[in-house]
Order: structure tokens, then sequence, then C-alpha cells
């Protein structure tokens, strides 16, 4: 990767191997070897078919996961020896995530989700509170902080959980699917926001199987087989901003009231 | 901070749950409420025998002669003649831990008045006996020493005897009753006092100066019975010694040989029947004890389902960094928290009911601190010991199967 010359690894992961044993002759490998490298301030998007590996590739490098064999470094730290309670500071700490089905609390309004990763360090409630609005005045949610989850729309509730996962200022933010339960506007308005969050330097991860959607990222990398496939740099960037201009208005009104 | 950041998220778990939360909690009060009911129903009925039993007297020793013993016949407490007036001046004057003593001479017998009569006891006393009893007169007055002294036919009536004789608006002050045919002055009715421990009439009884029952009524020239009473509850043992020791002295008995006389304490009629009450009120707490462990497993199936139902919830907290310890704590501490607010509010349910119980049947109920105590740490036993297995299942869960769970 030619533009990320100078630029801190985020992630080196090298050879990792992922076997998941069902019973005692069966033994699935979902990932054969795996290496990959992220920088500051990458805009990746992982795709490949169901059963490709990526989603267990997804649950290692999202430190929810351990890898059978092979070395995970995160920010400098090598995680793959970490025990259950190590990886929840590691979490914590350097991770954020932002899921398809949103993965809010209900009947939690919008800025007390938000504030949810600071509850588990040691962070006082003045600050919290003031972590969290910024967060979600950055994903334009700073009028809604005391809307619950069901008086949201889809877009609105996947800002919230983007705002989550900004809150603790990780090292990386992981997507998986984010706007796989969203229509195709609210998708493009979604991704403007990793957009936006990507050119203030914020480094993310994406899951999808859509093209349309991975080709508002910088890097293409596929996985088959537990493998990856390919990788190489998006020379075609889709300008979210852009695209919303070509499509029609149709659901601003169900959207924003 | 943490800390209290948990508590707060328990707090609004039970607070968006509310009925459910009020129904799980319905065991734990209702337990709770029952220990605490059944605690002061037992409490109470042991301030009634308390009660009774202080009605005879407070601290109360009876001295009664030895049994006569003619060629190996034994005849029963208090036939000896052992036991003098003069013993018991002596018992007055030198026994520290006395403080009141009379003699108790029993003379029972028909009692006229006009056409009326009635079979009463009567009691030959000193004027300190209405001290020992604690007992009132309630009209008119009662005798005095110098009536012991000169021997005065005067009489006290008890309540019983007066409607006997006098029906219920008779007036007895001033008239001449019968007592085995020999004329008494009515000076005094006694206040009603009821029955005692036994289930005796204590009001049926006539007291009259001692020397006068002595001289008219059972021509005996000893003492057949004393009543004692001591300057505290705590004194009662050291009362009894000292009597003992002094009408030994008194009566030559060396120190081989049996006592001529008997100190009997009220207070081992009251030990006994406090322990049967005791068991009763244990066993009452035992069952409302099964109540509480019911509620407890309400508990415990509650948080079982809240961990299922919230397996999402659990996986969420644990993405963005919550360790296994913060998941128990959060469910454990909900946990604890529903039992104590059951707890609490059986406590208020069971002393609201116990004073409603005493208003309606009106049945003596007395709440003890220790019973509060108890019940309420009780129950928050119970909130740990049964919310820890549903607390350590949502613990254990991983991260990603909680994630993707439906």
């Amino acid at each position: 990767m030619s533009d990320n010359n100078g630029k801190r690894k985020i992630i080196e992961i090298s050879h990792v191997t992922k076997v998941y044993h069902l019973g005692d002759e069966v033994d699935v490998h979902a990932l054969r070897g795996v290496s990959l490298d992220i920088h500051e301030g990458e805009f990746i998007s992982i795709m490949g078919a169901s059963g490709s590996g990526k989603s267990t590739f997804m649950n290692i490098l999202g430190c929810l996961d351990k890898p059978t064999k092979g070395n995970y470094l995160l920010d400098g730290i090598d995680v793959s020896g970490l025990n259950r309670d190590e990886l929840a500071v590691i979490r914590n700490k350097k991770l954020g995530f932002v899921f398809q089905g949103f993965n809010l609390l209900s009947r939690t309004s919008a800025i007390e989700n938000t504030e949810l990763p600071l509850f588990y360090c040691s962070i006082s409630q003045k600050k919290r509170k003031s972590k969290a609005i910024q967060a979600l005045e950055r994903v334009g949610l700073g009028e809604r902080m005391h809307h619950y989850p069901n008086q949201l729309s889809g877009g609105q509730q996947q800002r919230v959980a983007i705002a989550r996962s900004l809150v603790n200022d990780p090292a990386i933010i992981l997507a998986d699917e984010p706007t796989g339960n969203l229509d195709s506007r609210t998708s493009v308005e979604v991704m403007g926001i990793f957009q936006e969050l990507n050119e203030t330097g914020i480094t993310i991860v994406l899951v999808t199987h859509e093209h349309d959607i991975a080709d508002f990222t910088k890097r293409h990398v596929i996985f088959k087989d537990g493998k990856i496939k390919s990788d190489k740099a998006n020379t075609n960037i889709k300008i979210a901003s852009e695209v919303l201009k070509t499509l029609p208005a149709i659901d601003e009104i169900e959207v924003e009231e | 901070m943490k800390t209290l950041n948990i508590l707060l998220s328990a707090y609004r778990a039970l607070i968006r749950n509310k009925m459910r939360t009020l129904l799980t909690m319905l065991g734990m009060i209702i337990g709770v409420g029952a220990v605490i009911v059944m605690l002061a129903i037992g409490e109470g009925a042991q301030e009634t025998i308390k009660e009774s039993i202080n009605s005879l007297g407070s601290n109360i020793l009876i001295l009664t002669p030895g049994s006569y013993n003619s060629s190996g016949v034994r005849m029963g407490a208090g036939t000896m003649s052992s036991i003098t007036e003069d013993d018991l001046n002596a018992i007055e004057k030198e026994c520290s831990a006395v403080k009141y003593i009379t003699p108790q001479i029993n003379a029972s017998g028909q009692i006229i008045f006009g056409n009326m009569n009635w079979s009463s006891r009567t009691q030959g006393v000193k004027p300190e006996y209405l001290e020992i009893r604690q007992w009132k007169v309630e009209f008119g007055e009662m005798f005095t020493d110098s009536d012991v002294k000169a021997g005065s036919k005067v009489c006290v009536l008890g309540q019983t005897v007066v409607k006997n004789l006098f029906g219920e608006e008779g007036d007895p002050i001033d008239q001449t009753v019968r007592i085995r045919n020999k004329p008494f002055r009515v000076i005094g009715v006694l206040a009603k006092k009821g029955q005692n421990a036994e289930g005796t009439d204590q009001d049926d009884i006539i007291i009259a100066p001692y020397t006068t029952v002595l001289k008219r009524l059972t021509w005996m020239p000893f003492i057949s019975s004393a009543l004692i009473s001591c300057i505290s509850a705590e004194a009662i043992p050291e009362a009894t010694n000292q009597i003992s020791e002094l009408l030994r002295v008194r009566h030559k008995i060396v120190s081989a040989d049996a006592d001529d006389f008997t100190i009997r304490n009220q207070a081992d009629i009251a030990t006994m029947r406090n322990q049967t009450n005791e068991t009763m009120t244990i066993l009452l707490a035992c069952i409302a004890g099964v109540s509480l462990l019911v509620g407890g497993i309400g508990i415990m199936n509650i948080m079982l389902v809240s961990v299922t139902e919230r397996t999402r919830e659990i996986g969420i907290r644990m993405s963005v960094g919550a360790k296994s310890s913060d998941i128990l704590t959060q469910f454990l501490i909900e946990a604890i928290v529903l039992s104590m607010l059951g707890g609490t509010l059986g406590i208020i349910l069971g002393i609201s009911g116990s004073k409603i119980l005493t208003r309606a049947l009106e049945w003596k109920t007395f709440i003890t601190t220790s019973s509060v105590v108890i019940s309420f740490s009780f129950s928050l036993a119970i909130g740990i010991f049964f919310g820890w297995y549903p607390a350590r299942k949502a613990a254990m869960l991983d991260p990603i199967d909680a994630l993707r769970y439906e």
C-alpha cells in the first residue's frame, strides 16, 4: 500500500488460523493462514461469500475470539495470548463495534447507549456525559440525545451505534454489515458518516457483501475459503455526499420525523 | 464510580419491568411479612404470660413451713408449725434482698350478708400485702398496721365477692358481713385483677388483718405461709439464700439436716410456660421462613428468565468491554436489590399486619428489633444465594453467541 508509507501499523495479523471442533472427529477450518496489516487512517472493506471466513476473521479482529494459531498485534499489543478479561479491557480501550442489527439497549436513551463503553472504565460522570454528547454531535444526532431506540429510524439508530463505537476514542472501528438492515438511501448516509470519520483520521474496517457499499472504502480485501483471495486499493472511491445528491429524496420526511 | 454505575443499571433494569419486579418481590414481601407477624405474635404471647405472672406480684417468694412427719407419714407442705411471727420480723429486719413480707393465713368458709351468702377464701395479711401483690384498693381504704396490732374485725373484699354478696350495684363499704359467723366491717374493695396464670379468679378473695384471722377464724398460733417480695428480679436467688440461712440459724438446724421450711419461686411457673410458648414461636417462624425460601426461589426463577431474555444485552455489554465480573456484579446486585426491596416492603407489611391483628382480634403483638433485623438480613442472604447462579450463568456467556442470540 504505497499511500500508507510512514503511517503507523495498527493491526498486524500474521498466519492466523482458526479451527472449530464440532464433535469428536469433525474439524472446521474457518481460517487457513491469514496475514493482513492495517495502517492508521485506512478504510478497508472485507468482502466474501458466507462461509468464506470473513465473520470469523472479524471476531478475531474484534478480540471477541482467539485465533487457534498465529499472531495478532493490535496497536503494538500481542492480543493472541490474552485471557477473557484482558480481551474485555482491550475491547473497551482500543475497539469500537458497529453491528448490522444496531445492537442498542432497548428502553435506554441514545445518550445512555452512547455512554455504555465508558461505564466499564474509570471516568467521571461529567466527562462521560460530555464525551457522549460530543460523539452524538459528530454523527449528527445532537438533537435527539434523549430519544429511545424505538423513537429513532434505522439510520438514526445506526448513527447512535456509531457514536457508541467512537466514544472511547478507539484505535479502530469494526463495522459488521452496518448497512445490512438499511434502505439504500440511508445506507449511503451511513457510509457518508464513516467517510467523514475516516477523513478525521479514524481507521475503519467494514465487512460487507455489497459491492456498492465497498465502493465507498479505500481498500478491498476479499476472502474465500478461509484465505485472502485478493487485497487491492480501490481506485474509484465513491463519495457519499455526491451520491446522495443523485438519489431521490423520497424518504426524507419519514427519516427525519 | 463503577459500582455506582452498576447499581444504577440494576435499578434501571428493575424499573423497566415494574410489574414483573413487583410480582417477584411479592414472594419476598409475603415471606418477610409473615416472619415478622409470627414473631410478633409469639413475642406478644410471651408478653401476656409475663403480665399475668407479674399480676401475682413482682419478684415474689412464698415461704411455707416444712411438712409434718408423723411416723413416716408426711403431711405435705405447710403442715409443720415451724414458722413464727418472730421469724418473719427477723427476715424483714435482717435480709437485705427482701423488700416486703407478710404472713398469709388462709381461712375458707361461708360469707354472709343479709340473705346472700358466698363461699370464698379469707386471707389474713399485713397491709404490705397490697405492695407485694401490686394491688390497689378501688373504693374505701386498706386496713392499717394499728388494725393488725389491735386485731380489728375489718376486711377488704375482692370484686367477685362484692358482686356475689351485694350485686352489681351494691355498695359494701361500712356494711358488716359475717365470715364463719364472725362479723367483719367492710372498709374497702380491691381493684379488679382477673385470672392468674393458672386460671384462678384472683378477685374471689377477702383480706383481713392476719392477727384477726388467726384469733377469730383459724385459732392456730403459727404462720401457715408468708409472701415475700424481693428488691428486684435479679435478687430472687440472693433473697432465697438469705432467708434460708437466717431460718436455719434461728431454727438451729445443723448442716446435715433438711430445712423445716420451703421457699418457692413464682418464676418457675413462668419459665415453663415461656418454654412452651417459645417452641410455638419458633415453629411459626419456621413455617414463615419456608415462604421466605419460596420467595427466594421465585427470585432465582425470574433472574434466570431475565438472563435468557437479556442475552443480547449481555453480548453488547461484553463487546464494549464489560468483564465477566462486571456482568456477574450487575445481575447479582439486581437480585440483591430485588430481595432487599422486597424485604423492606415485607417489614412494612409485617409491622402493619401485626398492628391490624392487634386491632381486629385484640391479639397482643410485639415487634422486636431483632425480628426485623433477622428477617431483613435473611432476605438479603436469600438474594445473594439465589442470585448467584443466574448471575454466574450470565457472566459465563460467550460474547459472540450472546451477540447473535435472537
